[in-house]
């Protein structure tokens, strides 16, 4: 009885040194650094020699009154209120579209939709600058069709800039979410769909009525997905239009990144200030889905 | 005959289907030509909009080269990437391994604390890791770009659930076999857990190929620089060749398109593998 005890306490330890380096891990480059960051978000001064900054809550009042922040905060937001919906319902179609056992050339669809999933960030977004540059395809194609008498800056205009992002950003993860929905359709029984249509069911009232409820927890979770990636937007406004014009496309991280590393300023106390306002963005939107999820079971 | 009527029926009725999936696959696969087509013609020809294949793709080949380091860069980007890959797999399967196979009520409950660190943004975390690197006298190495990507909750809730189809019976069978339980990790859970391998190495490696504001701030020697940060750099000029810059963009893209191609399934399962 002793020794098998003994046994199970050895496995036990085993277990244990098994989740160590992983967890150490976690705990020096995640959660200290965030707690780092808070501590950093009440200091001012350069890099190297920061101290309290006086009022303590300097960095955050300073925040809310900096309109460029402001303007990148609401950029994030415009990102997310218009790309993410587009993007999750487009998904949704294509899965359910894929989902057909009568299509044909279904594997050859499935994998072009999700291609896109194979370019870096960094890569898709000098694409479509190259595409969407003034002396570029686009405006060659629109003018080509009569559509435009001249070409259009899009990079260089705010609300064709904010658009070109939000192109090439559901051009990007549309086929990556359409992965989820198309692993949750699967798991829904075919002859759910089969008593639909007996009972008379159209194609629309089966989705919405079937696949919609069924897909439930998978929508929230690319929902969720997906704000926290809009949230953290940083090659797109880098590298597609550079923040510009006038900070009109740029993003909160992008902003952050500019302000801690980007024009030599090294702003650190700020920065974290920033950062630590987008992290409680985050934390708020998973503890919902948290919520949502625990649901479930 | 009824049969045949039905199914050319079933496929009439699908033409709308069928539209909408060819012109959202032309969508998605027309950049990648666009891509492939301007790396071969001059900036010109680029602007101008040419759709065909031109003769300046050894020459755009040569200028890259010869303005940047771009055999530095790839190697590089494999370097980083095969190293993120090897060690993110190994630290996160052995804690997937025991968080699921040891569980008892505090390794659940770490787990759970584990898990939020899913919440917490890179652009919080990233000025103290620089800090630290920097005082680490790790600038600009691969130790400074893989550290805070080896042990990821994603990775480690994916090989969580995965675990769970590992067969117990096994492990006691093994015990019984005189093996520890370090043995049992090496000879009998990792082959079993091949095909989550694949798909965690897949997702791996893909994430660090693409890494961009990590590198960006820990690596700002050009030699250490990476692909995404090389072609990065040759956009960013005032004036840019296009036909130069798509040639890089072509050689970022090749590696993990080659990958997406071969892994196309484990890739899937990859993305997917945590939320089962």
């Amino acid at each position: 009885m002793k020794k098998q005890k003994s046994v199970l306490a050895k496995q036990q330890r085993a277990g244990w040194i098994f989740l160590l380096p992983a967890t150490l891990l976690i705990f020096v480059m995640s959660f200290y650094p965030m707690i780092q960051a808070f501590i950093n978000s009440f200091k001012t001064g350069p890099s190297s020699r920061m101290v309290w900054s006086e009022p303590i809550f300097k960095n955050y009042i300073r925040m809310f009154q900096d309109k460029i922040f402001l303007t990148t905060l609401g950029n994030t937001y415009l990102y997310l209120i218009i790309q993410v919906p587009i993007m999750l319902i487009l998904a949704i179609l294509l899965a359910q579209l894929l989902n057909n056992k009568d299509l044909k050339c279904r594997g050859l669809f499935r994998t072009m939709v999700f291609l896109p999933c194979a370019t870096s960030l960094v890569s898709y977004s000098l694409i479509f600058k190259s595409l969407f540059a003034k002396e570029g395809l686009i405006n060659m194609l629109l003018m080509k069709l009569g559509l435009i008498s001249q070409n259009i800056n899009f990079i260089g205009e705010t609300n064709t800039a904010r658009m070109v992002i939000i192109l090439a950003l559901i051009w990007r993860w549309t086929g990556y979410n359409m992965v989820f929905y198309l692993a949750g359709l699967q798991n829904i029984e075919y002859s759910v769909y089969e008593a639909a249509k007996i009972d008379g069911a159209n194609g629309w009232k089966t989705f919405w009525h079937i696949t919609v409820p069924l897909l439930r927890p998978t929508i929230i979770m690319t929902f969720i997905m997906s704000i926290n990636g809009t949230l953290q937007l940083f090659d797109e406004s880098m590298n597609l239009t550079s923040g510009g014009p006038a900070n009109s496309t740029m993003t909160m991280s992008h902003y952050i990144y500019d302000n801690s590393f980007g024009q030599g300023v090294g702003n650190f106390g700020y920065s974290s200030a920033m950062a630590f306002l987008v992290f409680i963005m985050v934390a708020i939107l998973a503890f919902i889905n948290l919520k949502v999820g625990d649901k479930r079971d | 005959m009824t049969s045949k009527k039905n199914k050319s029926a079933i496929q009439r009725r699908l033409i709308p289907s069928y539209i909408f999936l060819i012109i959202w696959s032309f969508i998605s696969v027309f950049p990648f030509y666009w891509m492939i087509v301007a790396s071969s013609n001059s900036s010109y020809e680029v602007s101008q909009g040419k759709l065909t294949f031109g003769s300046h793709f050894i020459e755009n080949f040569i200028n890259l080269t010869h303005d940047y380091n771009l055999w530095g860069a790839m190697g590089n980007s494999f370097k980083y990437a095969i190293a993120q890959t090897v060690l993110c797999l190994f630290i996160c399967s052995l804690a997937g391994y025991g968080f699921e196979l040891y569980h008892d009520k505090h390794k659940d409950r770490l787990f759970g604390v584990l898990l939020l660190a899913m919440m917490v943004p890179q652009v919080a975390t990233m000025i103290p890791l620089f800090v630290m690197i920097a005082k680490m006298k790790m600038l600009n190495t691969v130790v400074a770009f893989i550290l805070p990507a080896i042990s990821t909750p994603f990775m480690i809730m994916m090989f969580r659930q995965n675990s769970r189809n590992f067969p117990v019976d096994i492990m006691e069978a093994a015990r019984i076999d005189g093996l520890n339980e370090f043995q049992i990790f090496f000879r009998m859970y990792m082959p079993v857990m091949k095909s989550t391998y694949a798909a965690a190495a897949v997702i791996s490696f893909m994430n660090a190929w693409n890494a961009y504001l990590w590198p960006k701030v820990v690596m700002p020697k050009s030699e250490a620089q990476t692909m995404p940060m090389l072609i990065a750099v040759i956009a960013g000029g005032y004036s840019i060749d296009y036909g130069k810059l798509m040639m890089g963009v072509l050689f970022c893209s090749i590696p993990t398109m080659i990958i997406f191609f071969l892994l196309q399934k484990q890739f899937a399962e990859g993305i997917t593998g945590a939320v089962k």
